[in-house]
């Protein structure tokens, strides 16, 4: 993959490049949420032009600065080289960024994509509405605190006497498998952090090193259980410890 | 209502036909559409003036679903995105996290994946072809293709013991090594694709009902097909020649001679000769492929961090049960980073683009639909047609809901 190199990416963007982000040998360029349109119109108008759109996508962090809670990554393709570029830039969890429609036509659904499984609102989009889900839906489920067992019916369950077939799983119920329970760790109280993570934010101390650190875990889960009077959190915290003397 | 009769036939000059365009709903289950997609028309006459194009209604929340687990059980829901080509996904996917793990599978893994990507995108085609035809009236190539494609499956079957919803990647190599029979099995099937692309181009290309439904109708530019990020045979239809294989080789496309067929003006008639070409040229590929492969050697890589031991070693070594045990419990765990794979799959560009925190979990897989952006440009090619030409554009943009809609 012929993907443009930082230092092909500041020749061509100038000090538009607040960094540089490499992993596994691909390279990104990190800009302004203010100068999201500017440096795609450079990309676009410039030479050789990158006028083949790929994809426009976003990753939620939701402990990062609300500011900067949602990266938007953008890929773009030059057919007369066949060079890749790739920039991102980060926006608060509901925008506003700048739509990119006028440069790409393929930006349409892509950013109705986003708004409607991020919540990042376009602005001069012509068309800003969801796509993927419907248009009652609460939330933005590809958003880290939206919770994956929370289910919205269009057609309510039924509960009718008399009636045996019922739906499989209640609103509340779902698929209680998971690793991570966001809810739970962006409010401070998250077991079920995997270990080697864990390590590296030194939310927990390896197994080697002390033999206790789950039975601490569990146990501090269960005061905080008996804390939380709701009944939501304490199924949660159950949850949690089941996970945690596992 | 007032009776024939009574009518005051001198004021009938006066009678108005209705100059407002009628509204129409295509689907969301229309017969003549395979998937559920719902088309929204303003129809002037029998002229498309307006769509509105509205996926969505086959949406599981694969992305979503795909933050719960390892990386390892993310192959099962890969599958279930084109369907109709479900090893291309694997290897597509398990190549981005390889790519992010800085591993390379050894050789026979990788014309392994070949072969059976290979095979995929042959089904894939004929699906794609045999449905448009259909769809024009024509039922005989469809239950002919179908026929050659169940052989297909069939020896997909024999090697990953599924027809459609293999799971049969690994991260770091496959699920099983080739049977001793594989290419016994696939040079088998090889001569009889060859003859039913054939015995398809005979019947079809000849004839004038069919011919006059697809020259010239659901025609896309060049500058419109990049300028909507089309890839793959609808892209390559309007003479484009990109395709991933031959622009950025991956795995060992790189060591096979094939040909990129492209069209000239990227109407619904080009589109369905790229992809009877493909189909050929998938052929050859594999021929080069099998004679290529060798017949022994190791299939996943030799790394304990990836691939899971052996199970009489798991039963007998407190060592490999220990691996064992993390690898499922955990999963395996891929460095912090960000990485995007592009792999050609059955309707173009597949790309994954999966960011890892550095534990067992993914932080999030983004997969690129390629059909998600073809039909976008979906509606630069209704608009201005007739109704009818809706059937055969849009069987030619092969929509699959599985991955348009995720």
């Amino acid at each position: 993959m012929t993907l443009l190199n930082e230092t092909a990416l500041r020749a061509r963007l100038g000090e538009h490049v607040l960094s540089v982000a490499e992993f596994g040998g691909q390279c990104a360029a990190v800009v302004e949420a203010a100068s999201w349109l500017d440096v795609a119109r450079a990309l676009r108008e410039g030479t050789p032009a990158f006028d083949h759109f790929i994809d426009l996508t976003a990753v939620d962090y939701p402990e990062a600065d609300p500011a900067l809670r949602v990266e938007v990554v953008l890929f773009l393709r030059a057919s007369a080289t066949g060079e890749r570029v790739r920039i991102k830039t980060r926006c608060p969890a509901d925008g506003p960024l700048a739509s990119l429609t006028s440069l790409w036509r393929g930006a349409n659904w892509a950013e109705r994509e986003l708004y409607d499984l991020f919540g990042v609102r376009f602005s001069g989009h012509p068309d800003l509405r969801r796509i993927l889900l419907y248009e009652p839906f609460e939330g933005h489920p590809l958003r880290k605190d939206y919770p994956i067992e929370r289910t919205q019916p269009i057609v309510e369950y039924r509960d009718v006497p008399g009636v045996t077939k019922l739906a499989p799983f209640g609103a509340e119920e779902g698929q209680p498998f998971g690793r991570v329970d966001w809810a739970a760790r962006l409010a401070g109280r998250d077991l079920q952090v995997s270990p080697s993570i864990a390590l590296q934010a030194q939310q927990r101390r390896a197994l080697s090193e002390s033999t206790a650190g789950h039975a601490e875990a569990a146990q501090e889960a269960v005061s905080t259980a008996a804390k939380q009077p709701e009944q939501g959190a304490a199924t949660a915290a159950a949850r949690e410890v089941g996970h945690g003397s596992r | 209502m007032e009776a024939v009769d009574d009518l005051d036939l001198q004021s009938l000059d006066k009678l108005e036909l209705p100059a407002d365009l009628m509204e129409l709903n295509m689907g969301p289950a229309h017969p003549a559409t395979h998937g559920t997609v719902r088309l929204k028309l303003k129809l002037d006459g029998e002229r498309v003036a307006a769509i509105d194009i509205q996926p969505g209604y086959l949406h599981r929340g694969f992305e979503k679903s795909c933050e719960r687990g390892t990386w390892n059980q993310v192959f099962p829901y890969v599958d279930r995105l084109n369907y109709v080509s479900p090893m291309l996904n694997n290897v597509g996917f398990a190549l981005a996290v390889e790519g992010l793990c800085g591993v390379t599978v050894p050789e026979r893994c990788q014309y392994y994946r070949v072969v059976l990507g290979e095979l995929a995108r042959i089904t894939d085609h004929m699906t794609c072809n045999a449905a448009t035809a259909m769809e024009l009236g024509a039922f005989t190539p469809f239950l002919w293709l179908m026929k050659v494609r169940d052989w297909i499956y069939d020896v997909l079957e024999i090697e990953t013991g599924a027809r459609l919803t293999h799971s049969f990647g690994r991260i770091g190599g496959m699920a099983a090594p080739p049977t001793p029979d594989l290419k016994a099995n696939v040079r088998r099937v090889l001569p009889e694709v060859l003859k039913v692309v054939g015995e398809t181009e005979t019947l079809l290309l000849r004839n004038r009902i069919f011919l006059d439904r697809v020259e010239g109708t659901g025609v896309l530019t060049q500058a419109e097909a990049l300028d909507y990020g089309v890839t793959g045979p609808v892209l390559r239809s309007t003479g484009i020649d990109y395709d991933v294989r031959k622009a950025e080789p991956y795995l060992v496309y790189d060591r096979f001679d094939f040909d990129v067929p492209v069209g000239s003006r990227g109407d619904n008639y080009d589109r369905f000769l790229v992809r009877l070409e493909e189909t050929r040229q998938s052929v050859r590929i594999l021929e080069q492929a099998l004679a290529q492969m060798p017949d022994d050697g190791p299939i996943n890589v030799d790394d304990p961090r990836l691939i899971l031991p052996e199970k009489s070693a798991v039963y007998t070594t407190i060592e490999a049960t220990i691996a064992h045990f993390k690898l499922v419990m955990e999963g395996v765990k891929v460095p912090r980073g960000e990485y995007y794979s592009a792999t050609e799959g059955g309707n173009g560009e597949l790309g994954f683009f999966i960011v890892s925190d550095g534990s067992g979990t993914p932080y999030r897989v983004r997969v690129r639909p390629p059909c998600w952006y073809g039909l976008q440009a979906g509606a630069r090619m209704f608009a201005g047609g007739m109704l009818a030409d809706i059937i055969p554009t849009f069987g030619s943009i092969n929509m699959i809901g599985g991955e348009c809609d995720r």
